[in-house]
């Protein structure tokens, strides 16, 4: 009955597991290699034990990058996630006994527009919107008495502004993740509470979160991966890419400037191999701490 | 979802609710303004984009934002289109991302399709191997990927970015098509295989047909996400005569950067109003379609 069966099946898998073999596993594979190396792109690649690492762990860049990568980390899933919960239940009403607001269908609508834009697109508008000078969206709404907001050109806020960024563009994708998971939380549960005299932030906080949990943890896991790139704003967006004076330098940026324009593609490798091992942190702990027992 | 509040045929159930619904009116005054604030800080930008393509550089520095251009002319936008070559990188990434997502949706829903219903030696090793792809970002890899492209005489070729293009999709197409593939009744298999169909004409004929809401979810899900790759790209289109081949992401990235040089900021405007309008138009029609397939993934 199944003749033929496995000259089909190589005929199916031949094409996808070459190109992914190629571009994918082959370069995964020579990034940990790479490391090893202090090959500068061109002419006969030296091995040389760990030095990359040994250079990595004493470079102050790597280490304020790390931190950047982190503050985003921990800050734009909380902000994201929070905000896009309260507009999702305010749209929905937790999905229980009130509709929802009027006109939830065109916030919907508004919300997610940006997570269609290209991160690339969303940078070079906003890095217009925070222009130094007049010329910019928010220096130019302010008061003409105020002196203008430096923004990305500041190092103390210059990381902040990109955080905003990624948040403006993520939190109407969450709206509409969470709605989906309200709308499929069944009424009763929502009236039996309210018979029961639950207000609407009991009902928020003791029914809709714990019935939520793994969307939030699907969240969770997309906002760490996003927070872990942020190569399109920092390289467009930022002052000097990655500054100024590095403030806004993350691990992405690094591995490009080094594989790209430095020529020390061994040493981008071997920032390559550490991002490695904070995405396994990230996924191991994730896994840890949103795991819930008697779920 | 229906509300009970029309329901009089449970006058028991009416006065608690009546009751919390008036408690409530405050608090959706606040759920009003909150939302309305959010609706303007996302459509702020745009807007002020919009605007300040039809502004003169003076305008644009007078620190009015939304304050209406003193003409509407289009020669900004002749300027976008042509010298800025908007045309040529919008035309570049609709070729791109035309062939990369029908190559995607080939050779992906033929890897799923047999790694989700043919059992065989190395099937679980090959599967677990395209869906570990899911774990790690791009950019770790980026280094080598250049080089492995390079040295097969592909660095600024269009074929380059389309392998590659279908290369970094196929993770999450096969994860999500086998699920989709393997949740197929088994007995229409059968059916088929006793009528004498071939394994490739029942693919073809039975099986992706049946798959089609599942098809259609996940190519708009890799419509999207090529059409906005930048890294991929920028990394790839190098070299001598790179920048006729630049895809839309990194033209207008390289726009912002010229323009910056020459302060002509309402060409860049105009490109930017060029690049989301035809968004705005494809995502009023097909929102519906649209958000269930960037959140397909997400949902499972």
């Amino acid at each position: 009955m199944r003749h033929g069966k496995y000259p089909f099946i190589i005929g199916f898998l031949a094409v996808p597991v070459v190109l992914y073999a190629t571009f994918v596993v082959a370069a995964y594979i020579q990034t940990f290699q790479l490391a090893f190396t202090s090959w500068s792109g061109l002419g006969p690649i030296k091995y040389i034990g760990f030095d990359n690492f040994e250079r990595l762990w004493n470079d102050d860049l790597f280490w304020r990058s790390i931190g950047h990568n982190l503050y985003l980390l921990i800050l734009l899933p909380i902000i994201t996630i929070a905000i896009a919960l309260v507009f999702a239940f305010l749209l929905n009403a937790g999905g229980g006994m009130h509709k929802g607001v009027r006109g939830s269908k065109f916030y919907r609508v508004i919300f997610f527009f940006p997570q269609l834009m290209a991160l690339a697109i969303v940078a070079v508008i906003f890095g217009r919107v925070f222009s130094t000078d007049e010329s910019g969206m928010l220096n130019g709404l302010f008061p003409e008495s105020w002196s203008p907001w430096l923004f990305l050109a500041d190092e103390r806020w210059a990381l902040t502004c990109i955080l905003a960024v990624m948040v403006w563009q993520a939190v109407g994708f969450y709206v509409v993740l969470f709605s989906a998971g309200m709308g499929s939380i069944e009424q009763e549960v929502y009236e039996a509470a309210a018979l029961d005299g639950a207000n609407r932030i009991t009902l928020f906080f003791k029914i809709t979160i714990p019935l939520l949990w793994s969307t939030l943890q699907v969240a969770w896991v997309y906002l760490g991966i996003a927070a872990f790139d942020a190569f399109a704003l920092v390289n467009i967006m930022s002052v000097d890419r990655g500054g100024p004076d590095g403030a806004t330098s993350v691990l992405s940026m690094m591995i490009y400037r080094n594989a790209f324009e430095y020529s020390q593609a061994g040493y981008a490798s071997a920032l390559g191999v550490a991002l490695f091992f904070l995405t396994l942190t990230f996924a191991a702990l994730t896994l840890r701490v949103t795991r819930r027992e008697a779920h | 979802m229906t509300t009970t509040a029309d329901a009089p045929a449970v006058p028991a159930a009416v006065s608690p609710v009546e009751r919390k619904k008036r408690e409530i009116s405050p608090l959706n005054g606040l759920a009003h303004i909150a939302l309305f604030a959010w609706a303007i800080a996302t459509a702020g930008p745009l807007i002020w984009v919009l605007l300040a393509s039809f502004k003169s550089n003076t305008e644009i520095f007078l620190g009015k934002p939304f304050a209406l251009p003193s003409s509407f002319s289009f020669a900004t936008y002749a300027d976008a289109w042509t010298e800025a070559n908007i045309g040529q990188y919008f035309l570049n990434s609709v070729f791109v991302v035309t062939i990369s997502t029908a190559g995607t949706m080939l050779f992906g829903s033929m890897a799923a399709y047999v790694l989700a219903r043919y059992q065989f030696k190395g099937n679980r090793f090959l599967y677990y191997l395209f869906v570990s792809g899911l774990a790690f970002p791009t950019f770790m890899a980026i280094t080598p990927l250049f080089f492995i492209l390079k040295n097969l005489g592909l660095i600024n070729t269009f074929t380059g970015l389309i392998l590659v293009y279908i290369a970094y999709s196929l993770p999450f197409t096969v994860f999500f098509l086998a699920a989709f593939f393997k949740s197929l009744p088994m007995e229409i298999d059968e059916a088929a295989t006793v009528d004498g169909a071939s394994h490739t004409r029942k693919f073809f004929q039975i099986m992706m047909p049946m798959a089609k809401s599942g098809l259609v979810s996940i190519t708009i899900f890799n419509i999207v996400g090529q059409w906005n790759q930048y890294l991929l790209p920028v990394a790839i289109m190098q070299g001598a005569g790179a920048d006729s081949k630049w895809v839309l992401t990194q033209g207008i990235a390289n726009i912002s950067v010229q323009a910056g040089y020459h302060a002509q900021w309402s060409t860049l405007f105009a490109a930017l109003t060029l690049t989301i309008l035809p968004m705005i138009v494809v995502y009023a029609i097909f929102q519906r379609q649209i958000q269930a397939g960037l959140t397909a993934g997400a949902v499972k």
